[in-house]
C-alpha cells in the first residue's frame, strides 16, 4: 500500500467529513470530537482537510492547527497499515520496553514517529495502555502483544509481513 | 421507572449476585435458589481481553451448548484484580479461582467441573488456593485478597458490566433512590463532608466541600464532570472501574447533581481506552432506557443527562481547568485559580469535578453512612484507596487496601515478594508528580498525609515496585522526559524548566555530570515548584528532589566515580570477557554488530571498549556467562 506524497482524499471521504461537521457543529465544543472523526476517515489530518473543517465551524485555520498540534493522538502525517504503539508507561518501563522500542527501530530500519517507506509499519510510543499486567506491551493496531522479548519482535514483525502479503 | 419496579428488579437478581459474594455452603445453597447449579465468571477487562479472555468465552459458551448444561451461565465481568495471571475464571459456588486460561483449558473445565457431579480442576487453578497438602481455599482467603477490603471495586468482578439488571441487583442507584426519595441536597453534602472523602484522583481535595462550594454558586446551569482521564503511566484502577462497574459513576455523577443543582455531566475519558469507553456508552443508553437517567428520575421530577467526551492524548488534560478547556473544545492549557472550577468552570458555569474512583465511593456512603467509612483507615484520610502494583513484583494487579495499610503488607503479603530473588529498593506512587518510597521507610503507613511527609505522594494510585536493577538517576530521567513532552508550554518555568531539568540529568547518566549539578538541580527544582502555573509543573521536579533525598550516594557516585551500580545507564558501562570462562566458541564475536570482539577459536576473547556500543547483544549469546557489565 503505497502513500502518495501530495493529499489525495475522495470525493467519497469530502462528504462524509461534511456530514460529520453539519451534524455536530450546534453542540457546544464538537471540534475534539470532528477532528476525532475526521481522522479515522482519513487516516490523518493533513492541512487540506483541517481547512475544510476550519470553514464548516466557521473558525479560524490556527485554531484548528492549534488543537490538531497539541494533542498526540491528532497526526499531520499519513500512519502505516499496521500501526505499532510501544507502550512506555513506567510498568514497561522498567521491564525493558526500551529494548523491545530499539529493537523494532532496528529491524524496520525507522526511527519512533516514523513510517517505513512501503506505507506498511508505522511506529509510534505511547504511555500506558493500562495492561500493566502483561508488562512489556506492544500494540499492533488493535491487538496487544505482551510478556515480550526483544527476540519475539522479529517473530512478530514478520507475521504482519506474511499477511500483507495476502 | 417506578421506585416499586426498581426494587423488583433488584430482587430478582439478589440472589444470583449474591452467590458470587458468598462462601461455600452458603453458596450452595443460595445457588439452588437461582436456577444455575453453576455460574462461570470471566475476566472481560482488558488485562485479560489483551491475553485473550474473549476465546476462553467463546470455547466455554461452545461446550455449554456442546455438553447440553443449561443450567450454567456464563457471565463475562470486569477485572478481578489479578492481571498477571490472566485470563482469569471463577467459578460459583465453590469459588474456584482458575488461572491462565486457554481455550483448551476452558474445554476441560467444562468437561471436568461444570458438567453434572463434576469436580474442580486442580492442576488449571491458581496455584495460590491450593495448600501444600492440595486442599482447595476460597480465593477470598489466599494473600492477594485476603488483606485488601472492596469498597470502590466492590462489583468489579462481580457483575457483568454491560447488564444493568446485574448492576443494580448488586446495590446500583439504590443510593440514588435514597437520595431522591429521603434526603434533601443538603443531608447529601453533609453526609459526603462527614464521610471525610477526599479526592482519589491525587491531590486529596475534600469531596464533600468541593460539592458545597458549588452548590453554594448562584447560577441556572451548572455542571458535574468525571475525571476518567487517567494519564499517570503505570494507573489503571480508573479503567477497570468504568470497565468493570460503569454504573456506579453515573449513579454518583446523578447523586452530586441532585446535592449542587445540576442537570447536566459530562465523563471526559481517555481514547486509550476503548473498551471503558464501549461500556459506558451501553451504561448510559440502559440507564436512560430504565429512566435512571433523562427527565424525571424514578418519578421525582429530578433531570439528569450525562454526556461522553473522548480525551485525545494529553497527560495535562487531568488537571482541572485544562480538562474543562479540552471538554469545549480548545487546546487543553490550565489557568491561574481562583476563580475555582466550583465558582466558573465548564463552559464558565460553576462545575464539580471528580475522578472515577472518587464517584465509585459514593453509594457505599450514602448507604452505609459516613460513620460506617470514616471509621475506616486513618484520621485524616478515611475510607480505602485503590493501588495499580505493578513492576518488579510477582502479583501485578489492582488491590483496595483500607488507608493506613503499610508499603510493607502491600509489597510482601498481598503482592507477594519481589520475584527473582531480588531485593526490594523503592516503591514509586504517585507516577510523574511522585516520588519514591525507600525500603527504609517501607513500614510507613500510607495515607494522603505520610506519603508527602516522605516526600512522595498518593497520587491517582500506580505503585511501581523497583529492585536493585533499577536506576534511580535513570528513573528520575524517565519520569522528566514524560513531564518534558507533556508540558504544555503554556508557562515557562514548566516550559523551559523540564528540559532543563533533563538536560541536567541526562547529562549525569552520560557519565558528564559536574559536582555542582546538583546544587543547580535543587535550585531549578524550588524556582519550579514555586511559579509554575499548574501541578503538573509543580509537582515535576519530586522524582527527581525524593530520588535524591533518599539515593544521593546513586547521583554522587554517577557524578564522581562514573559508575552506575545497577548497570542501566549504557554510557558509564564497560563490557569485559572472563578469560576463565570464556571457551573461545566465537559466538560473540560472529553476532557482534560492530566487530568489536576478537579473539581466535578456543582461546579467550576480548571486547575492544572504544568500538564497543554497549548493545548487549554478546551477553545474550555466551553460554557461558563470560560476558561482564562493570
Amino acid at each position: 500500500m503505497a502513500q502518495c506524497e501530495a493529499f489525495c482524499g475522495t470525493a467519497e471521504q469530502e462528504q462524509k467529513l461534511k456530514a460529520v461537521i453539519e451534524e455536530s457543529r450546534s453542540t457546544p465544543g464538537c471540534l475534539m470530537h470532528i477532528l476525532q472523526e475526521a481522522q479515522e476517515i482519513y487516516g490523518f489530518l493533513p492541512i487540506e482537510v483541517q481547512k475544510v473543517i476550519a470553514e464548516g465551524l466557521g473558525i479560524s485555520l490556527s485554531e484548528v492547527y492549534g488543537v490538531v498540534t497539541f494533542y498526540s493522538q491528532f497526526s499531520l502525517k499519513p500512519k502505516g497499515k499496521y500501526r505499532i504503539s510501544v507502550c512506555l508507561g513506567t510498568a514497561c518501563y522498567v521491564k525493558g520496553a526500551d529494548k523491545i522500542l530499539e529493537e523494532i527501530e532496528k529491524e524496520l530500519d525507522i526511527k519512533c514517529g516514523e513510517c517505513t517507506p512501503d506505507g506498511l509499519f508505522s511506529l509510534d510510543s505511547c504511555r500506558c495502555v493500562g495492561a500493566c499486567g502483561l508488562a512489556p506491551v506492544i500494540m499492533v493496531n488493535d491487538e496487544v502483544f505482551g510478556k515480550l522479548e526483544p527476540k519475539r519482535v522479529k517473530w512478530i514483525l514478520d507475521g504482519y509481513k506474511e499477511d500483507a502479503k495476502r | 421507572m417506578t421506585i416499586q419496579e426498581l426494587a423488583k428488579i433488584r430482587n430478582a437478581k439478589k440472589e444470583l449476585i449474591e452467590v458470587r459474594r458468598a462462601v461455600r455452603e452458603q453458596g450452595e445453597k443460595l445457588a439452588a435458589k437461582t436456577g444455575y447449579r453453576k455460574q462461570v465468571l470471566v475476566c472481560g477487562g482488558t488485562g485479560c481481553t489483551s491475553s485473550h479472555s474473549m476465546k476462553v468465552i467463546e470455547q466455554l459458551e461452545t461446550s455449554v451448548k456442546e455438553l447440553g448444561l443449561d443450567d450454567v451461565l456464563i457471565v463475562k465481568t470486569g477485572c478481578f484484580g489479578l492481571c498477571a495471571l490472566g485470563p482469569i475464571m471463577i467459578v460459583y459456588p465453590e469459588g474456584a479461582f482458575y488461572a491462565q486460561m486457554t481455550p483448551e483449558h476452558a474445554k476441560t473445565v467444562a468437561e471436568k467441573h461444570l458438567t453434572k457431579g463434576g469436580e474442580i480442576v486442580k492442576e488449571l487453578l491458581y496455584q495460590g488456593t491450593l495448600t501444600k497438602k492440595g486442599e482447595i481455599i476460597p480465593f477470598s482467603e489466599t494473600p492477594f485478597y485476603k488483606k485488601q477490603m472492596r469498597i470502590a471495586l466492590r462489583n468489579c468482578g462481580v457483575i457483568a458490566p454491560e447488564n444493568i439488571e446485574e448492576a443494580i441487583a448488586a446495590g446500583d442507584y439504590q443510593a440514588l433512590e435514597k437520595v431522591l426519595t429521603a434526603m434533601t441536597p443538603d443531608d447529601v453534602i453533609n453526609e459526603m463532608l462527614a464521610s471525610g472523602l477526599r479526592g482519589r484522583g491525587g491531590a486529596g481535595f475534600p469531596t464533600g466541600r468541593k460539592w458545597a462550594f458549588a452548590k453554594a454558586s448562584q447560577s441556572e446551569i451548572k455542571y458535574v464532570c468525571c475525571n476518567a482521564d487517567e494519564g499517570d503511566p503505570g494507573a489503571f484502577m480508573d479503567r477497570s472501574v468504568l470497565e468493570g462497574d460503569p454504573h456506579c459513576v453515573l449513579e454518583a455523577m446523578a447523586i452530586a447533581g441532585y446535592a449542587i443543582g445540576s442537570h447536566q455531566g459530562f465523563i471526559y475519558v481517555r481514547a486509550e481506552y476503548p473498551v471503558a469507553v464501549t461500556r459506558l456508552k451501553i451504561a448510559i443508553a440502559q440507564a436512560h432506557e430504565y429512566g435512571l437517567l433523562g427527565k424525571n428520575i424514578l418519578g421525582t421530577g429530578f433531570d439528569f443527562e450525562v454526556e461522553i467526551r473522548l480525551g485525545a492524548g494529553a497527560f495535562v488534560c487531568g488537571e482541572e481547568t485544562a480538562l474543562m478547556r479540552s471538554i469545549e473544545g480548545h487546546r487543553g492549557e490550565p489557568r491561574p485559580r481562583p476563580p475555582f472550577p466550583a465558582v466558573k468552570g465548564l463552559f464558565e458555569k460553576p462545575t464539580i469535578l471528580n475522578n472515577v474512583e472518587t464517584w465509585a465511593n459514593v453509594n457505599p456512603i450514602i448507604l452505609k453512612g459516613a460513620a460506617w467509612f470514616s471509621s475506616i483507615g486513618t484520621e485524616t484520610s478515611s475510607g480505602t484507596k485503590v493501588f495499580a502494583l505493578g513492576g518488579k513484583i510477582t502479583n501485578v494487579g489492582l488491590v483496595e487496601v483500607p488507608m493506613g495499610t503499610t508499603l510493607r503488607e502491600i509489597v510482601e503479603e498481598i503482592g507477594g515478594g519481589i520475584p527473582n530473588g531480588k531485593k526490594f529498593k523503592a516503591a514509586q506512587t504517585g507516577g510523574p508528580s511522585g516520588g519514591c518510597i525507600p525500603a527504609s521507610c517501607i513500614d510507613t503507613p500510607i495515607d494522603y498525609d505520610s506519603l508527602i511527609a516522605i516526600g512522595s505522594m498518593m497520587g491517582s494510585g500506580g505503585m511501581i515496585i523497583l529492585d536493585e536493577d533499577d536506576c534511580m538517576v535513570d528513573i528520575s530521567k524517565f519520569y522528566l522526559e514524560f513531564t518534558a513532552d507533556e508540558s504544555c508550554g503554556k508557562c515557562t518555568p514548566c516550559r523551559i524548566g523540564t528540559k532543563r531539568l533533563l538536560q541536567l540529568l541526562t547529562k549525569i547518566t552520560e557519565g558528564k555530570g559536574e559536582p555542582e549539578d546538583i546544587a543547580k538541580i535543587e535550585e531549578l527544582a524550588s524556582h519550579m515548584k514555586q511559579s509554575s502555573l499548574c501541578a503538573l509543573g509543580q509537582s515535576a521536579p519530586n522524582p527527581v528532589l525524593s530520588t535524591m533525598r533518599y539515593f544521593r550516594d546513586e547521583y554522587e557516585e554517577h557524578i564522581n566515580d562514573k559508575k552506575c551500580r545497577s548497570h542501566v545507564c549504557k554510557a558509564l558501562l564497560n563490557f569485559t570477557i572472563d578469560p576463565v570462562k570464556c571457551k573461545g566458541c566465537t559466538l560473540c564475536a560472529r553476532n557482534c554488530p560492530v566487530k568489536a570482539i576478537s579473539g581466535t577459536v578456543k582461546e579467550p576473547h576480548t571486547i575492544d571498549t572504544d568500538k564497543c556500543v554497549k548493545c548487549g547483544l554478546c551477553i545474550s549469546n555466551c553460554r557461558f556467562g563470560a560476558i561482564e557489565r562493570k
